[in-house]
């Protein structure tokens, strides 16, 4: 089980986050104001993966955002979204007011992404385990029309329990979808507690390779080692790829890291928010 | 029905160059010349439903057709979540095959048999619901599939069905079509969708020659439901009767008795809810044994037609 060592024993020395990396954490937080509720730790453990993605990697038109050849980036653990919504902002598709506004009755964003309500957002998730589907159907939908979008699905570790997930696998393996890519963000806390107890995925790279992914394992903080990752895709000529980032539950939020009870926060009042924007100077 | 829906499938294909077929794992060479024809636009992918829809979802965003095609239950009730979430959330054209609608598998047993696809396929918003009677009508109803906008459920029954509807009728995503008028106002009126409407309208024969005046209205698409046909004639009716190889609960005949209580209230005419009752078939054998069973022949459905009219007189 050399594999299944690797994953759960790589233990780089994360470098500290950066003045950008703080910035959208404080957005984050500002978001969690706004709602006064949203998943902390989800969200925080996918800034980075988000952020390179969106300014180092994506192609995309913040003013056109139906432009055919963009590429699809489909946040499939849905409930991270507040890391997505961050980076709308950033990238012009939703004004960063509508951050103060979430989960409220009439806003457009809601604890879940929904497509057609936000600009940028191209499937609504929530439930979760559908994105690799999604992105399968895409991926097909590129070759077909000869287009070089690349389609990435970023899903949370405890998403990957779901059936449907190695089901879509399967078939992207089959279809040799080198312009489809998987990212986990393999943060090792799910709701209930650590997927070694909940779900153990372990050896997660070797499943991935045994569904005829190319894979490799990454440290989902470390911007440089993500960008260099990324910019590498497809990882093979004639397979889909599989990134698995490993993260912190929570990351940059000391007192909430790791921590299975900020999976999820609700009634977060002021003096929450207060201690979340102190973590973060 | 079947053959002509899947041939219907590579016809639309050669047509639309958005159609693309889905299948699950279904019978070896199926469509093998639309495969070697346009293979980019024919897929086979094995036992793995809730992939098959999000795949056909995807294949959507990016303006495609797919039509999916596997065994009802299996494309209903094993990936309902994903019809939910993937094609109706998204409001999506993507078409749903199911095979062996009812109990076309009666010899398979209560795994195989999609009792309740009706009912569940008509609660999930923006989805359409469809049972034609016969393949002719599967036809009419294929060609109007590439112009609508939602996700459609088509319910199939076994096969070599007979021949009811009729070309001078027309078809409209919709609109139900008057199979035969009664000569008066107040009389009773046999709703069915599906091959239920072949065994009304030899209901109707038998109710004939026993004196009453009978109409039969086919609702080849259950959701939505034409509610102005179906107002029309049960407003006023003696009975109404309503028929369906399915569940009682949720299924047709509860999508018209919510339509007449909604839209009638006192005026409501009596009402019969033909289908099946509320517990899982226990028996194999025919399809047509089945119907037997549940009272779902001409004969049974006259018979109880008959009885429901005397019941009412006592009443009142």
């Amino acid at each position: 089980m050399a594999g299944a060592q690797a994953t759960q024993e790589m233990n780089v020395a994360t470098p500290p986050l950066d003045e950008r990396s703080k910035y959208l954490r404080r957005l984050v937080v500002r978001t969690l104001h706004g709602g006064e509720r949203g998943h902390v730790g989800s969200s925080m453990s996918l800034v980075e993966i988000m952020r390179v993605l969106y300014d180092d990697i994506l192609r995309f038109r913040a003013d056109e955002p139906m432009w055919r050849w963009r590429d699809r980036m489909i946040l499939s653990k849905g409930h991270g979204c507040i890391a997505q919504y961050v980076m709308l902002a950033e990238k012009g598709f939703i004004p960063y007011e509508a951050l103060d506004t979430f989960c409220r009755r009439d806003s457009i964003l809601g604890g879940h992404p929904e497509a057609g309500k936000i600009l940028g957002v191209e499937a609504s998730t929530g439930s979760l385990g559908h994105g690799l589907s999604y992105g399968v159907g895409m991926a097909l939908a590129a070759r077909i029309d000869r287009r070089d979008s690349r389609i990435i699905v970023v899903m949370g570790d405890g998403e990957i329990n779901e059936g449907s997930v190695w089901e879509a696998a399967l078939c992207a393996g089959k279809h040799k979808l080198s312009n489809l890519t998987a990212v986990i963000d393999y943060n090792k806390v799910q709701s209930a507690g650590p997927t070694r107890e909940v779900q153990d995925l372990e050896p997660l790279l070797d499943k991935w390779r045994a569904f005829n992914f190319a894979a490799v394992e990454v440290d989902g903080h470390d911007v440089e080692a993500l960008r260099k990752v990324f910019r590498g895709l497809p990882l093979a000529a004639d397979q889909p790829s599989a990134v698995i980032c490993h993260t912190v539950k929570g990351k940059g939020i000391a007192f909430a890291e790791n921590d299975a009870n900020w999976h999820h926060k609700s009634k977060i009042g002021k003096d929450v928010i207060a201690r979340l924007y102190a973590a973060l100077e | 029905m079947r053959a002509t829906c899947l041939n219907m499938i590579y016809d639309l294909a050669k047509r639309d160059s958005r159609v693309i077929f889905i299948g699950s794992d279904l019978s070896p060479g199926l469509l093998a010349e639309m495969k070697k024809e346009m293979p980019e636009r024919w897929y086979m992918e094995g036992v793995s439903e809730a992939n098959v829809i999000g795949m056909a979802a995807g294949l959507a965003m990016e303006g495609y057709i797919p039509y999916v095609n596997t065994i009802a239950t299996f494309i209903t009730r094993r990936c309902y979540e994903q019809v939910a979430v993937d094609l109706c959330l998204h409001d999506l054209p993507v078409r749903l095959i199911g095979n062996g609608g009812g109990l076309v598998y009666a010899p398979l047993g209560p795994t195989h048999l999609a009792i309740e696809d009706i009912a569940i396929m008509r609660a999930l918003p923006n989805m359409t619901v469809t049972a034609v009677c016969d393949a002719k009508e599967m036809v009419r109803l294929m060609n109007c599939t590439l112009d609508w906008p939602q996700p459609i459920y088509i319910r199939l029954a076994k096969g070599g069905d007979p021949i009811v509807s009729r070309e001078e009728n027309g078809f409209t995503i919709g609109k139900a079509i008057p199979m035969l008028r009664a000569r008066a106002r107040r009389s009773v009126v046999l709703i069915a969708t599906g091959i239920m409407t072949t065994n009304c309208l030899a209901a109707a024969d038998l109710l004939a020659k026993d004196g009453h005046d009978v109409s039969v209205v086919h609702v080849h698409t259950i959701k939505p439901l034409d509610e102005e046909t179906v107002l029309e004639f049960a407003r006023g009716a003696e009975l109404v009767v309503t028929v369906e190889e399915g569940t009682r609960i949720g299924g047709f005949g509860s999508a018209v008795t919510d339509l007449l209580v909604e839209k009638l209230g006192v005026a409501l005419p009596p009402v019969l809810r033909i289908g099946l009752a509320d517990a899982f078939p226990q028996k194999y054998g025919l399809q047509e044994e089945l119907f037997e069973l549940y009272g779902l022949t001409p004969a049974q459905i006259a018979a109880r037609t008959v009885k429901s009219l005397k019941v009412k007189d006592k009443v009142a």
